[in-house]
């Protein structure tokens, strides 16, 4: 699956987008628990950060399945 | 970029012309403007940026929502990305609806969901020329209905 970050976390990890593999079942949180452990920059991230899956926000115990794209999102600043 | 989402400069008497209906008595305009006031710290703009297709699916389901609350309500939204100079608006909400009570209310709905929900980060440039994100919480805000035991009246409020 794709992994994205945005904004600090892109700085901090040092890119926009990775690909992840995982056994599946998996979810969210194993996705975080992993580019933590991968990337470097991303031990940075926080261990429950804000996250989405296909475009919808989502609980950290959200399934992922092969294709979705996962995002990291920093606190929210819009508006 | 989609309906919601611009790079140019907001043109909010299109937005209210977008918004409005014969039989609509009431039209509600917010503006959220970049702020350079006395907790900032000589903030001369504002970077924005988005996970753009998620800030547009975002933005259908909150005005969507809206329409479902508010049913005689029109609701016409731009949302800025890029650089804003400090004084422009950043955001304009219009809400039009049959009564003046229904335009207020959607319209302080859609800015309070927007706050809470839509994946958009700012930057301030300053006038010293060093460049910060804007954590408005310092910590990580929850969708709707999320179980780890924060309301959304729990979030913080930054107009």
């Amino acid at each position: 699956m794709t992994v994205r970050f945005f904004a600090r976390y892109a700085e901090l990890v040092g890119r926009e987008e990775a690909a992840v593999l995982l056994s599946l079942p998996a979810t969210v949180a194993d996705v975080v628990r992993r580019v933590r452990e991968e990337l470097p920059g991303a031990r940075q991230l926080p261990e429950r950060p804000l996250a989405a899956v296909n475009l919808k926000h989502v609980k950290l115990d959200a399934g992922v399945r092969d294709g979705d794209e996962v995002a990291f999102l920093p606190p929210v600043a819009g508006g | 970029m989609g309906e919601y989402l611009s790079r140019e400069p907001i043109a909010v008497d299109a937005l209210i012309a977008q918004a409005a209906a014969p039989d609509c008595g009431g039209t509600c305009v917010f503006l959220g403007t970049v702020r350079n006031g006395p907790e900032e710290s000589g903030v001369a703009a504002i970077e924005y940026s988005a996970y753009d297709d998620m800030a547009e699916a975002e933005l259908q389901r909150i005005v969507g929502d809206a329409r479902e609350r508010w049913p005689g309500a029109r609701i016409a939204l731009r949302h800025r990305l890029g650089h804003v100079a400090v004084g422009e608006p950043s955001i304009a909400i219009v809400a039009a609806a049959p009564h003046r009570a229904q335009a207020f209310e959607a319209c302080r709905y859609v800015i309070e969901e927007v706050k809470r929900r839509l994946p958009v980060w700012k930057k301030e440039i300053r006038r010293d020329g060093s460049e910060v994100w804007v954590d408005p919480s310092g910590r990580p805000t929850v969708p709707p209905g999320l179980p780890d035991g924060r309301r959304p009246s729990d979030l913080p409020t930054h107009a």
